[in-house]
């Protein structure tokens, strides 16, 4: 499997490639502690229903795989999202409606087929780190860029946000349009390293 | 351009122009404008020009001649797109303005897409764009940058006559419209989309435009509208820019004259002193749908 990491980050990126999870992907990759946080969400949710639906999956005739994939993906989704809404509350309102809306994401990432269980997992975990790989670039990309700072999480006496000195940040790229521009050279850089090697 | 593939629709018949004597003609009807609004304004503006039309060559020249071995610095588009680039600006921003300005038009809104002939955007425009909304008041006109050669003061008021300071371009409309005037005359620039933009932001100004200020129906203030320097550059350099304007008189009928509509809403109700800007980059996405409208007919009937 782990010659094949490089094949889901650059190849098969779900962001990058197939454009899957475009929209969370957008509008949080403002500023690094969002995206990271987005993109941890992500992993949770793709390795808990990796490793649910792979059992029950087992047991279960193979009509009802999407039902039993929606109930797991939402339920981890909403239990991730009531987490951080109790422990992290100004976390979770930067990621605002975004962070329920992985469900959908989870889904559309989980790999389809009846593969065996850890392969499934591998998969899965595979595509949600390369999201998540993705999103943080962007997103530093993005705010170095646009706001002149790295925003990460706050710990102990370290506020969380670090200024760069002597930059006039161009605004344009924490707004809307710089998220489609950073994420278009993003998607073509990844595009031609595939035909290279495909 | 080397040697373009032959893509057109037939007739196959060459009239002569090349891309490099449009693009230098186009620049010779721009330049006295330019050359004005540096006099007046002084060295300061003839800086932001520099600066726009360095980084929009070097920019050329290290994407798509060192990158790509395409030299395609000789057709002239580049030379063009930097020096609309610096008109476009105010004279007060600082250097880095231009230089992002021109080097984001020719590598982002050009070359990324393929190249003169492959964007969607006028080049010129979209670098414009970034600058504003990235740095909107650093990219604001700030006044008089310093004494100019000519040692007259033009007024705060966008464009008129002969002096104002908007955009450095901008400073003489009646420079404007004398090269526009010879563009449109050696059909360098369609008659339609100039004509489509003013009647269509004249219209809605003198009928409406009086409205924000209590004033009724039928009394906006029409002469300050139409001797706007920013309004002139826009209709007679940028809205007429052969990639990103449709083909065929309906098709560029409403094109102009959704740039004119836009520009009255975007400058009477958004108070954007860049409205006509915005209002043709905005109409350079609705190309490929009004293409549709007017596409021309074949020689010999369909």
């Amino acid at each position: 499997m782990s010659e094949d990491f490089p094949r889901v980050l650059w190849r098969d990126n779900p962001l990058l490639i197939s454009l899957a999870g475009l929209c969370p992907a957008l509008a949080v990759s403002y500023r690094l502690s969002n995206a990271l946080l987005l993109g941890a969400a992500m992993l949770f949710a793709l390795l808990g229903t990796g490793i649910a639906c792979g059992l029950a999956e087992r047991v279960l005739p193979p009509k009802f795989r999407l039902s039993v994939r929606l109930l797991v993906a939402s339920a981890l989704v909403a239990v991730c999202a009531r987490f951080l809404s109790a422990y992290a509350p100004a976390l979770a309102a930067g990621l605002g409606l975004y962070l329920p809306l992985l469900a959908v994401n989870c889904l559309l990432l989980y790999p389809t087929g009846g593969r065996p269980l850890g392969e499934a997992i591998l998969e899965a975990m595979g595509r949600g780190a390369a999201f998540a790989a993705v999103l943080a670039l962007t997103a530093l990309v993005r705010e170095v860029l646009g706001a002149g700072t790295v925003t990460l999480f706050p710990i102990g006496s370290f506020p969380g946000v670090w200024r760069i000195p002597g930059l006039t940040p161009a605004r344009v790229l924490v707004a809307a349009p710089g998220a489609l521009l950073v994420l278009g050279y993003l998607s073509a850089l990844a595009r031609r390293q595939g035909r290279g090697r495909s | 351009m080397t040697t373009p593939a032959l893509s057109a629709p037939a007739p196959h018949l060459h009239a002569g122009p090349s891309t490099r004597a449009l693009m230098l003609t186009v620049a010779a009807c721009l330049a006295p404008a330019a050359a004005w609004g540096a006099l007046v304004l002084g060295p300061a503006a003839l800086l932001v020009l520099a600066g726009a039309v360095g980084a929009s060559l070097l920019g050329e020249l290290a994407i798509a001649g060192l990158a790509w071995r395409r030299w395609t610095l000789g057709d002239g588009s580049a030379l063009l797109t930097g020096l609309l680039v610096g008109c476009s600006l105010p004279a007060s921003v600082p250097l880095f303005i231009p230089i992002v300005a021109a080097a984001f038009a020719v590598a982002v809104v050009k070359l990324s897409f393929g190249g003169l002939g492959r964007n969607w955007m006028n080049p010129a425009l979209g670098g414009r764009l970034f600058v504003t909304f990235s740095w909107p008041v650093l990219a604001a006109a700030g006044g008089q940058p310093g004494p100019g050669w000519l040692r007259v003061s033009p007024g705060l008021s966008d464009g008129s006559l002969l002096g104002g300071s908007g955009a450095l371009g901008a400073v003489s409309t009646l420079l404007l419209v004398l090269g526009g005037a010879w563009l449109l005359t050696r059909r360098i620039a369609a008659w339609e989309i100039p004509a489509a933009f003013a009647a269509a932001f004249a219209l809605p100004v003198w009928a409406l435009a009086g409205l924000p200020a209590g004033e009724g129906v039928f009394r906006g203030d029409l002469l300050p509208a139409l001797t706007s320097g920013s309004f002139a550059l826009a209709a007679l350099f940028m809205a007429t820019d052969p990639v990103t304007t449709p083909k065929g008189r309906a098709a560029r009928l409403a094109f102009g004259a959704g740039c004119g509509a836009l520009s009255f809403l975007l400058r009477v109700y958004g108070g954007r002193p860049e409205a006509p800007f915005l209002a043709v980059a905005f109409m350079n996405m609705f190309v490929p749908l009004l293409e549709r409208l007017g596409r021309p007919a074949g020689k010999g009937g369909r």
